[in-house]
């Protein structure tokens, strides 16, 4: 019997809300199905289950916050027989979350929809009975709840206004910049970091990527961004102690290139979730994930592996950021690579002094793990394969 | 298509790319990506968008007109042919 548990997305999750199981009791699930939706500080995230078989038993339900690592599920994989289901697990945390994420109070689950409309026509949230997933409030329970509602009696002489209390948005951006401080100040604190930049002539790889754009039709346009998304999953290959995470008192190294990709949201914050297996790609498969991955990113629909899976993340400003971006680690990883703004600037080549478009790439790395010399290694791969876009 | 229906329907877009935003706040000579907080998969999206919608292919080259909403309309018009209303 496997248990289906609550995982960890990230260094600075201690907990989850389910806000929906998306299978049932007898349902079938393979490798790689969505069966939960998780309400994180960061976001909402689609669950996938890792063994196939056949769900046995639910044992959190909708709206209830538990732990990393707390069972959620029973399911009886392939070819192993019925066991006897273990008690379920306590309601709520069994245990105090740490005080670097502090317990909320009880979440009501409200889509952004209805939440507007709520306040559009004046509908208190903590008087409707949500009929979605979960006890989720809807645009229909708002709409039934006005219709309900009495005409207002005449106005009162106004107590003293009560603090308003945050809106839904308010509230995801709080933990949002909660969860971002939590991971940012752990790997301050406990990954010794070093910077190293290079800035690299992007001649070739512009001039390249203005031809092959301009004879591809516009859905299948490439943006600068992927040609150095490929180049750093390449450099990788030649400097793979970078692609690792640290793990107790050790480092484990990825045989994988999983990109953690720094997406910004536009309500404030951002999520870093991975390209899988970026240095096999092709340059149109990574561009058609990265867009896929941006879209789902803004619009919430994340998966839990795209959260746990990355081995190293990049982060760029693209063309109306900074020059130079000098990031902080993601913990566990033990690298970050930075791109700023595609810039012009004066470059001598063959004893010439040309205008030339330039990028800063900035690495900062785990001194852990590994040292200048070996992230030299890396900024020359990547300013090599840059000069040979043909091949990336 | 007049130059008020193309307005309409790149302020329709801007508002599909950028749903938190209220594109009719927009000025429409200051730049739309800084207004909307854009990024160049924003850009790509929406010049997508024009060729679907459109049927207006925009070369690389003239992304540059793309900056101001009263510029881009005027780009538009004169890709489609639209007579210039005095």
């Amino acid at each position: 019997m496997g248990e289906f548990v609550m995982p960890t997305l990230g260094a600075d999750m201690s907990a989850g809300t389910l806000i929906a199981w998306c299978k049932q009791p007898g349902d079938t699930v393979a490798r790689g199905d969505i069966i939960a939706e998780v309400h994180t500080d960061k976001a909402d995230i689609e669950v996938e289950v890792f063994v196939a078989g056949v769900i046995e038993k639910l044992l959190v339900e909708p709206g209830q916050q538990v732990p990393v690592g707390t069972p959620l599920a029973l399911i009886r994989e392939d070819g192993k027989a019925p066991a006897a289901a273990p008690e379920p697990p306590p309601a709520a945390a069994p245990e105090p979350p740490p005080a670097a994420a502090p317990a909320e109070p009880a979440r009501l689950l409200v889509s952004p929809s209805a939440k507007s409309l709520a306040e559009e026509l004046g509908v208190d949230l903590a008087a409707v009975h949500g009929t979605g997933p979960g006890g989720r409030i809807q645009r229909r329970d708002i709409e039934q709840a006005a219709a309900a509602t009495p005409p207002p009696a005449p106005p009162a002489p106004a107590p003293p206004a009560p603090a308003p209390a945050p809106t839904e948005a308010e509230d995801r951006q709080a933990g949002m910049r909660r969860a971002i401080a939590t991971a940012m100040a752990r790997s301050k604190r406990e990954a010794p970091h070093f910077y190293l930049s290079e800035t690299i002539d992007l001649s070739r790889a512009t001039g390249w990527l203005a031809e092959e754009n301009h004879r591809r039709p516009v859905p299948d346009r490439l943006l600068p961004g992927v040609l150095l998304l490929k180049a750093a999953a390449l450099a990788l290959r030649e400097v793979p102690e970078l692609n690792a995470t640290w793990q107790g008192e050790q480092v484990v190294q990825s045989d994988a290139v999983h990109l953690g990709i720094a997406i910004f949201l536009r309500g404030g914050g951002l999520v870093a979730p991975a390209l899988h297996h970026a240095d096999e790609l092709s340059l149109d498969d990574l561009m058609h994930g990265f867009r896929d991955l941006v879209s789902r990113a803004r619009a919430g629909s994340l998966r839990s592996s795209e959260l746990s899976d990355p081995t190293i993340t990049v982060t760029s400003l693209g063309e109306r950021g900074a020059e130079t971006v000098l990031p902080i680690i993601f913990p566990p990883q033990v690298a970050i690579v930075g791109f700023g703004r595609l810039v012009e600037r004066p470059w001598i080549s063959g004893g010439q002094l040309l205008p030339c478009p330039v990028v800063t790439a900035t690495l900062a790395a785990d001194h852990r793990v590994t040292d200048g010399h070996r992230a030299s290694a890396f900024l020359t791969a990547l300013d090599r394969l840059l000069q040979e876009p043909e091949d990336l | 298509m007049t130059t008020d229906e193309i307005r309409a329907t790149v302020l329709r877009m801007l508002g599909e790319i950028a749903p938190e935003a209220d594109p009719a706040q927009l000025k429409g000579d200051v730049d739309f990506r800084d207004q909307l907080d854009l990024d160049s998969m924003d850009v790509l999206n929406f010049v997508i968008a024009v060729d679907q919608e459109l049927s207006v292919d925009i070369p690389e080259t003239d992304y540059p007109r793309l900056g101001t909403l009263d510029g881009f309309v005027a780009y538009l018009a004169e890709r489609l042919g639209t007579p210039v209303v005095p």
